[in-house]
């Protein structure tokens, strides 16, 4: 179920402007890997991608090489569509489909494509899927009811069990509890260490104590200044980020003395 | 101390104020109060408004509705000899609402098209230019469509409207005998159609491009194609929106009077078979078609009328109300 990234010398722009520059890591499979850097250095521009998110900005590309398991995602026979069924996301702020159910917006990626599935197999999916994300027990009743009005935390789990009833290869989270209240955002914690087991995980985050706590790799990124591109520093095992890290500046941000 | 003697600590009642319609405390002050009254009056202005038109309706309708056949058969030209009042005026009713449903069959899909075109497909710079021609088309004035109606669009579509007639003439609506001149209520439909995609094209643009980006990038983000995305993310999102758009549009093609007149060989018959001539006439047509030679009973008959049109506006408005409501909780205004 899980598979790994190798991405190697990625330049990512919008328009002319170069946003994020010569990036060069491995992701590794069941595994979970944060992004930390000050606002603005392009770790959620990077994230995005890892499933071609990032191009659906007008004027935004991508040159270099992003592999999952060997294949590059940036191939010239690559559907873009196709990645994203791979690569999963989660986003900043809870997005349920407004206008569907619960189970409609679980079933939501599944029905793309006019694929169909059987009433049985749907039943199911929705509860593997709902059991997956924790949401279950909380929601097994309304199943039919708007996912809208789910609480926030509720509906981020509901958006994570979107994003596995379809799947994927990995997950991508752009800052997936910035919109949380602690309670919720530490359910969320506890689910990205069970679904760690099987999916690869990159998570992007501000609150460099939830790098510490979920991830087993941690990449810090930092900008020059403004208008110049965002770089990745350095990348290693979370308790050596966190504890000894190679590169001056990381320290500093790790350690609350940035700026 | 303990609190299992103490009385439960209910406040104390506040005592008697004159009751007011509003707290409105200490904010209201200055030109907020006098905005208050502003905007108060000008809630109060449409009630008005409303009220004295449906009170002229009704006030000059009266004598017509209660007059006998006989008396009617008499004050009014086409009034058909000893029939009630509804079945003068039913044809009426029945060909502008059919006149009105074809346009908007005709129109709405269309219209959806561009703004989905406009909104979501087209490169910036096409979209703005396709954007103002179609504002444009709004600007045209109805007189003009319907000189375009008989002048151009009807000597066009009569070889269409015999090949449908000829081919798929069992099909109700193309049934009867197609009328060369095509001056009948199908070239009137796409005429209609024309004129109400503008403001149909306008509302759902906008509020298709009122989508949530985060709604669209949760579809895209699970693999949806494009399509796929405007299916999951921007029709749910606008369904409310294209719903009104296309009742403004049914209003405006319900009221339509200068290019029906112009174009339509009327008719006062229940009939479905739109290419046929002398079969329709809508109400709007009628009164402006007849009223300049109508007195007495006869301007009251064609008051009538027009109040069976103002009662159908807002059967139709409170129909699409009721269709936006129906489904809110999934609006996503929540």
């Amino acid at each position: 179920m899980a598979q790994r990234i190798d991405v190697k010398d990625v330049n990512i722009y919008y328009g002319d402007f170069l946003a994020v520059e010569g990036v060069t890591m491995t992701i590794d499979p069941r595994s979970v890997t944060a992004f930390i850097g000050p606002s603005g250095c392009g770790k959620s521009t990077f994230l995005r991608t890892l499933n071609r998110m990032h191009e659906v900005i007008p004027g935004a590309r991508v040159d270099g090489s992003v592999e999952l398991e060997g294949v590059d995602l940036y191939g010239d026979d690559v559907d873009p569509v196709a990645v994203r069924r791979t690569v999963g996301m989660v986003f900043q702020r809870p997005n349920p489909f407004p206008t569907m159910s619960i189970r409609d917006n679980v079933l939501a990626g599944v029905k793309l494509n006019n694929r169909r599935i059987s009433k049985s197999d749907a039943d199911d999916l929705v509860e593997s899927s709902l059991r997956g994300a924790n949401l279950w027990n909380e929601v097994k009743d309304r199943l039919d009811r708007p996912g809208s009005g789910l609480s926030g935390g509720q509906q981020q789990r509901l958006c994570i069990a979107r994003a596995i009833a379809v799947k994927p290869q990995v997950l991508l989270m752009d800052e997936p509890c910035s919109a949380l209240d602690p309670i919720s955002t530490l359910a969320i914690e506890d689910l990205i260490q069970e679904l760690k087991k099987e999916y690869t995980i990159v998570i992007v985050t501000h609150n460099m104590q939830q790098a510490a706590r979920v991830s087993d790799r941690t990449a810090f990124f930092n900008i020059a200044g403004t208008g110049k591109p965002g770089r990745l520093i350095e990348m290693n095992d979370t308790a050596t980020i966190f504890s000894s890290p190679a590169e001056k500046a990381t320290e500093d941000y790790v350690s609350g003395r940035f700026g | 101390m303990t609190t299992t003697d103490s009385p439960p600590a209910v406040p104390a009642p506040a005592p008697a104020r004159p009751r007011r319609r509003r707290s409105t405390g200490d904010t209201e002050r200055g030109f907020s109060r006098t905005f208050r009254w502003i905007t108060t009056g000008a809630g109060a202005l449409i009630l008005a408004t409303l009220a004295a038109v449906a009170l002229f309706l009704v006030a000059r309708a009266f004598p017509a509705v209660t007059a006998s056949p006989t008396e009617l058969a008499d004050a009014v030209p086409r009034y058909p000899d000893d029939t009630s009042f509804i079945a003068y005026v039913g044809p009426l009713v029945f060909g502008t609402l059919l006149a009105a449903v074809l346009a908007l069959l005709l129109a709405t899909p269309v219209a959806m098209g561009i703004a989905l075109f406009i909104s979501h497909y087209a490169p910036r710079r096409l979209a703005q230019v396709l954007g103002y021609l179609v504002d444009l088309l709004a600007a045209i004035p109805s007189v003009v469509y319907g000189l375009w109606g008989i002048a151009v669009l009807a000597p066009a579509a009569a070889p269409v409207w015999g090949w449908l007639n000829d081919y798929l003439g069992w099909f109700p609506l193309f049934a009867g005998e197609a009328s060369p001149t095509a001056r009948t209520l199908a070239t009137v439909a796409v005429v209609l159609a024309v004129m109400i995609l503008p403001i149909i094209t306008a509302v759902s643009r906008e509020v298709f491009l009122q989508t949530p980006r985060l709604h669209e990038e949760a579809a895209l983000a699970l693999g949806a194609t494009r399509w796929e995305m405007v299916r999951t993310a921007v029709l749910p999102f606008g369904r409310s929106g294209v719903i009104s758009a296309a009742m403004l549009g049914l209003g405006r093609a319900l009221g339509e009077t200068m290019a029906v007149l112009m174009i339509l060989s009327p008719g006062f018959l229940y009939s479905f078979k739109v290419f046929q001539a002398a079969q329709h006439q809508t109400i709007a047509a009628y009164i402006a078609l007849d009223f300049p030679e109508a007195s007495g009973l006869a301007v009251n008959a064609l008051i009538a009328t027009g109040l069976a049109l103002f009662v159908i506006t807002l059967a139709v408005n409170m129909a699409a109300r009721a269709v936006v409501a129906r489904r809110k909780d999934f609006s996503g205004a929540n």
